[in-house]
């Protein structure tokens, strides 16, 4: 085991360097470089403090020294400031990250909750009505656009019902209300968002349980257990599902980038002052600094996340580490 | 016995039921096709003609889908949105899947350090939120049909990259790429004549999903703003400004977005029908 979290430490280092490189690199796709970009900001920034801004950048040296001045400031969280309005883009990330993470880990936790249960009843009750219905489910799921079922939801339920709030996270009259009203009116305005980052989710999970399960009860062991003469639930849900759950391990931290990338359109449909909304407003004013100090951590965060599903999965499966 | 034939019968219902929904997707994606070929003869407007006194009216006969927010007809808008939709899709997919043979191909066949280091990309782009990094790219190009393609192209490539290389893998092992390689076959002859044809049944069932997953894509930079830019209509601009007058005007969201999931359905359904008609092994 320790040789195995070894090994996959170092594997992480190549994957860190490239991560910052290609962030690099498309950072100086631009014209010019982000120098000349923030300069986009002050037209009439005189050729002094041109000259002064480029020196900042360290735009005077050669690429590979920038690229290492560039990834020394990445490791110590130094992202630079925004050049919309001068602060810190750490500040910036910090103040919105719980939001995101929040929303991000409440919808997992639904899609966990709901589409474990429907993977394992499709698979135990296969070709069942249950069964056809899912398999009808996943395929809408796959291709059901995230922002229309957003706005489905908003006419549905904000619009015409008028039973939640269609935008942001909290009420403007939030202050007057006691604690516990505070908290049901920030539940209220998740529901929605939550939902909605679910939805994708729900259809991949189901499914990838289901033929985890159909695999599992194909096995020789299971039809031991069976003709030892145990209980249906004995068999299905002690030997079959302990070893079908294994892989959601590795699947959970596959799935991470869609479930982050996804809080950009949701962030921005639903109004929620998040990391995805940040970085919307980022592209949309060409925000170089802002939109790689979200794009790198993102990604490194993705990194960490398939770094600790796969020792979680060799921790479950001693044969992973052996391999 | 008689248990296990009413099973199989079962089966049989189910597998001819699959290949009825693999019938519907395909009967899908064609009807999309002849709508973007034959747009101008079948939209029954201008899909830029602004009419300043119809604003945002309804679904009425003479506005099937209704008018967006300058008097334009939706359903017009939609059938010229539907080839914005389809050339992003096949022209991002077919970049994709191009790049993602050769890398594959190379790193299956070759093994070794080559592998490894086209593995480490492959790794190193799976970390990287495609949507979060397609948006940083859009941010320093300018956003345009072209460079949305390209920039899908060059997120996408990595599924198939990987199922070519796992073809490679078995493949090479075979008795006929032996004898190709005693009779002096070049190695790109190998790759290109012998191994790839034997390999592109997986590759053909992921280009077919992956361009449902471009169609939304596009329409999710669309809606966001930075995908095609206006006036040339597409169903995610279409949805964007729906989410604008969402208050007042239902069928601007509606439609759109329907034409999208119908599109990337049939996808789906068709992509799932190639595999079960190319290796009724994988059928479940």
């Amino acid at each position: 085991m320790f040789l195995y979290s070894i090994k996959r430490t170092l594997l992480m280092i190549p994957i860190l360097l490239g991560i910052t490189l290609l962030s690099f690199s498309i950072m100086h796709l631009a014209p010019g470089g982000p120098a000349e970009a923030q300069m986009e900001f002050s037209a009439k920034a005189s050729a002094e403090a041109r000259e002064r801004l480029r020196k900042l950048y360290g735009a005077d040296q050669p690429v590979h020294k920038q690229y290492l001045t560039w990834l020394t400031k990445f490791v110590t969280l130094d992202f630079g400031d925004a050049f919309a309005d001068g602060r810190k883009v750490k500040d910036k990330i910090l103040e919105r990250l719980p939001i995101t993470l929040a929303i991000n880990l409440l919808s997992l936790g639904l899609v966990l909750l709901i589409a474990l249960p429907i993977g394992i009843m499709s698979a135990t009750h296969q070709y069942s009505v249950l069964d056809r219905f899912t398999t009808i489910f996943v395929f809408v799921g796959y291709s059901m656009p995230s922002f229309w079922l957003a706005l489905l939801l908003i006419y549905l339920l904000g619009v015409q019902w008028g039973v939640l709030p269609i935008s942001g996270i909290q009420s403007l009259d939030v202050t007057g209300l006691t604690a516990w009203g505070r908290l049901m009116d920030k539940a209220e305005h998740l529901i929605m968002p939550v939902f909605v980052s679910a939805f994708g989710g729900l259809a991949g999970f189901s499914r990838y349980m289901r033929n985890n399960m159909l695999e599992v009860m194909r096995q020789d062991y299971v039809r031991t257990a069976r003709a030892k003469g145990l209980s249906e639930n004995v068999v299905i849900y002690k030997h079959a599902l302990r070893n079908a759950l294994m892989p959601v391990i590795t699947i959970l931290g596959l799935s991470l980038p869609g479930i982050i990338g996804g809080s950009v359109i949701m962030e921005t449909v639903f109004g929620i002052p998040g990391m995805g909304q940040l970085l919307y407003q980022a592209v949309f004013s060409r925000d170089y600094n802002l939109a790689m100090g979200i794009l790198v951590p993102a990604a490194v965060l993705t990194m960490l996340g398939n770094f600790l599903a796969d020792i979680g999965y060799a921790l479950a499966d001693p044969r992973v580490r052996l391999r | 016995m008689s248990n296990s034939t009413t099973l199989s019968a079962q089966q049989t219902y189910y597998h001819l039921k699959r290949n009825w929904l693999a019938f519907g997707g395909g009967l899908l994606v064609l009807s999309v096709f002849l709508v973007a070929i034959f747009a101008p003869l079948i939209a029954p407007y201008d899909p830029s003609q602004i009419d300043i006194k119809n604003i945002l009216v309804g679904p009425s006969s003479q506005h099937p889908f209704g008018t967006d927010e300058l008097g334009r007809d939706v359903l017009s808008r939609m059938i010229w949105g539907s080839r914005v939709s389809l050339q992003v899709g096949f022209v991002a997919i077919g970049i994709a899947t191009l790049i993602g043979i050769l890398l594959g191909a190379i790193s299956g066949f070759y093994g070794g350090y080559i592998d490894s280091a086209i593995m480490r990309a492959v790794d190193i782009m799976l970390s990287i939120p495609t949507i979060f990094l397609i948006l940083a790219i859009i941010a320093i190009l300018e956003p345009s049909i072209i460079n949305i393609m390209v920039v899908i192209g060059l997120t996408s490539w990595m599924e198939p990259a990987r199922l070519v290389r796992a073809e490679f893998i078995s493949i090479k092992e075979r008795e006929f790429v032996t004898a190709a390689h005693a009779l002096g076959a070049s190695d790109s002859r190998i790759i290109f004549k012998h191994i790839l044809p034997n390999g592109l049944s997986p590759i053909l069932v992921s280009a077919t999903m992956g361009i449902g997953g471009a169609v939304l894509v596009e329409s999710a930079l669309s809606f966001l703003g930075l995908g095609v830019q206006p006036p040339t209509p597409s169903w995610g601009s279409l949805l964007s400004s729906g989410k604008d007058n969402i208050e007042i005007a239902w069928w601007l969201s509606a439609f759109p977005g329907l034409a999208i999931l119908i599109t990337v359905l049939g996808y789906n359904l068709l992509g799932e029908g190639i595999r079960d008609a190319l290796d009724p092994r994988q059928r479940e």
